[in-house]
């Protein structure tokens, strides 16, 4: 195969990331960290979960990237994928609301902001549930809501721990008050999760505020964030206009808000899973530790079996 | 409520009605001097005024009901609660920051005969009183005392009544600094949880994620020229528009009022307000607000707490627009 050939076929098979335009990408091969900017194998980045291997900068990664890196390969079960947005108030601002779900949609390949699911992770079940900046800033409207809500309330059905990654500028606007109240209805599924003893942890990623801050991010019986992730519940630029001065740096950054008590720990996204893995099982009774062991022990006593009578 | 004896504050759309009214009185004085009888022309003017009052404010836009919304004049929290209840005690604090939010008051109150927890934002009568309310706009310490006074009320077995009326949440950096999201989230939650009535009713302005932080319940009210927004109209159009002065058409497109949320799905009774707005009338609006508040409360007493909190969950359940299949 020619060079020339080899860069053709590399484009249709995809091997050049989606979101190259937001990562700077020079051409595809090398990726320039957006912090440090010292360029690593594109590869190598991926291979480290879009974790610059040099500072450590955390690079934005969408839902898909993000299933792939928590849940067990072959394990994800994708649920409700066929709920979709409408436009219950024919919002127009500079665009019209119709107009910006379908041009998203077709550039992101996803019918609104949040995948959910069931998956395995370190062969421990549970629902997840990961928001995508790209669709209009991870903002949440009804599907989010709905989404979130349903997913919440299966893993209270099948009592399952519930993650949630979150990734968002707060309300979707463009849906009014129907937005607001999803947080209400969120929070709601997550009271009953919660008198059912069961395990919820939000994921808080840059950048998480407003309305999700305001409700299911801040609501984890453990909260988790990434390094150096804006988290807060005003924007920035509205409190520096409210108090009129600067605000210091690392005001409502992942560091700020563990040295304020509002999260439990910061976990690079090279540890996450296992971080999770080791969560789940942590807060199994010591009753069903024995089963699950007895159960797997038992497994492998059949493999055995199995692969002597062949 | 001592807001009658006052000059009247004017909103720009009520100019052709006050020009009116100064001509009808100064036709009454020259007729008083004069000694001549103008009755007829006088009573004619009169129910014209009235008209045009009605003709006003029955086709508010949008933006102009949010000026009626925050008038200055507006029945507050606490007007409402003195005017609908027997007694009342105010109770302070939320026993963990070290600092009373005056933005958001509560206490107890005497309704009807029953001890119930009443809760709201609260705004300030004049500027000096603004500066220590801050304009309605509570700090995490406020979210937690409504809280705390929540658990009070369901301990003893109290209705809860909430008003909200508020520009939003504090977005300051003591705001942040103490959790102004975690604050708000833990009473989402909670809200869901309490066995006792809730009853929440928007009386002036219902500003986002700071009005939904005591705004959780069996019923939802509101006044009829109350709004309720996700984002202020002004703050949708700097992020949507790029243009603060488009709040106007934000407000529009927004659908902030009564009868946008009633037909959401998310309203359960509009409550009239006098012509010319509550503050036009402030005891006609309390009875009005306490009249609905006794009716709701009656038929919710009637259900078991089980039956109150699995009715709030699938009021909040089935709010949201979306296609599926």
């Amino acid at each position: 195969m020619s060079l020339f050939d080899w860069f053709a076929n590399r484009k249709k098979t995809g091997l050049v990331s989606e979101n190259r335009h937001e990562r700077e990408i020079a051409d595809g091969l090398w990726t320039k960290c957006e912090r440090c900017d010292v360029l690593t194998y594109t590869k190598d980045l991926k291979a480290n979960q879009q974790v610059c291997p040099d500072c450590g900068h955390h690079h934005r990664i969408f839902s898909g990237d993000r299933i792939e890196q928590l849940i067990d390969t072959d394990t994800w079960k994708p649920i409700n994928t066929q709920v979709a947005p409408e436009d219950p108030l024919r919002f127009r601002d500079r665009k019209a609301y119709a107009d910006r779900i379908r041009d998203t949609q077709a550039k992101t390949k996803l019918t609104d902001g949040v995948q959910t699911g069931i998956g395995h992770i370190h062969g421990e079940p549970a629902a997840l549930g990961v928001m995508d900046f790209r669709f209009m800033g991870g903002s949440m409207g009804s599907v989010v809501g709905e989404k979130l809500t349903r997913l919440i309330e299966l893993g209270t059905h099948e009592r399952l721990p519930v993650f949630i990654v979150c990734a968002s500028g707060g309300a979707r606007m463009q849906e009014g008050m129907l937005s607001l109240m999803q947080m209400a209805k969120i929070s709601a599924a997550l009271e009953r999760h919660r008198e059912a003893h069961l395990l919820y942890i939000p994921i808080l990623t840059h950048p998480t505020t407003g309305g999700v801050t305001a409700s299911f991010a801040m609501l984890g019986d453990i909260i988790l964030a990434e390094p150096e992730a804006t988290i807060g519940f005003a924007g920035r630029r509205v409190v520096e206009q409210t108090v009129r001065e600067k605000l210091p740096d690392g005001f409502q950054t992942s560091e700020y808000l563990l040295s304020h008590g509002f999260v439990d720990k910061i976990v690079p996204r090279t540890e996450l899973k296992q971080t999770l893995a080791q969560l789940i099982r942590l807060h199994r009774p010591m009753g069903q530790v024995a089963i699950a062991a007895k159960q797997t022990e038992t497994a492998r006593q059949v493999e055995t079996v199995l692969k002597r009578s062949d | 409520m001592a807001t009658t004896e006052r000059r009247p504050i004017l909103l720009d759309f009520e100019k052709p009605l006050a020009e009116l009214e100064s001509r009808i009185s100064q036709i009454r004085e020259l007729a008083e001097d004069n000694d001549v009888d103008v009755s007829d022309q006088i009573y004619q003017l009169e129910s014209r005024a009235q008209q045009l009052r009605q003709e006003i404010f029955t086709s508010l836009s949008p933006a102009q009901r949010i000026q009626v919304a925050r008038h200055p004049r507006r029945p507050s929290t606490l007007d409402y609660i003195q005017a609908i209840s027997d007694e009342w005690i105010e109770l302070h604090g939320d026993r963990r920051s070290g600092k009373d939010d005056r933005a958001l008051v509560g206490g107890i109150a005497r309704f009807e005969g029953r001890p119930v927890m009443m809760i709201g934002h609260q705004k300030g009568r004049d500027t000096k009183d603004n500066v220590a309310r801050n304009f309605g706009m509570p700090v995490p310490g406020g979210y937690r005392k409504a809280m705390r006074l929540m658990e009070h009320a369901n301990r003893f077995d109290m209705p809860i009544m909430t008003f909200i009326d508020t520009p939003g949440a504090w977005p300051g950096f003591e705001a942040e600094e103490m959790g102004q999201g975690e604050a708000i989230a833990y009473n989402l939650r909670e809200m869901f949880r309490l066995d006792v009535p809730i009853i929440c009713t928007v009386i002036g302005e219902g500003g986002s994620g700071g009005a939904l932080g005591i705004g959780v319940g069996d019923r939802l009210m509101m006044f009829e020229h109350s709004v309720y927004y996700v984002a202020s109209p002004e703050a949708c159009a700097s992020i949507l528009w790029k243009d603060a002065a488009r709040s106007a058409q934000a407000a529009e497109a927004l659908k902030v009022t009564a009868w946008d949320l009633k037909s959401l799905g998310i309203l359960d009774q509009l409550l009239p307000e006098p012509i010319g707005g509550a503050h036009a009338n402030p005891i006609e609006a309390a009875d009005t607000l306490k009249q609905a508040l006794s009716q709701n409360l009656n038929v919710l007493l009637e259900l078991s707490s089980e039956q109150r909190r699995s009715q709030r969950y699938d009021k909040f359940r089935q709010i949201g627009v979306f296609s599926e299949g």
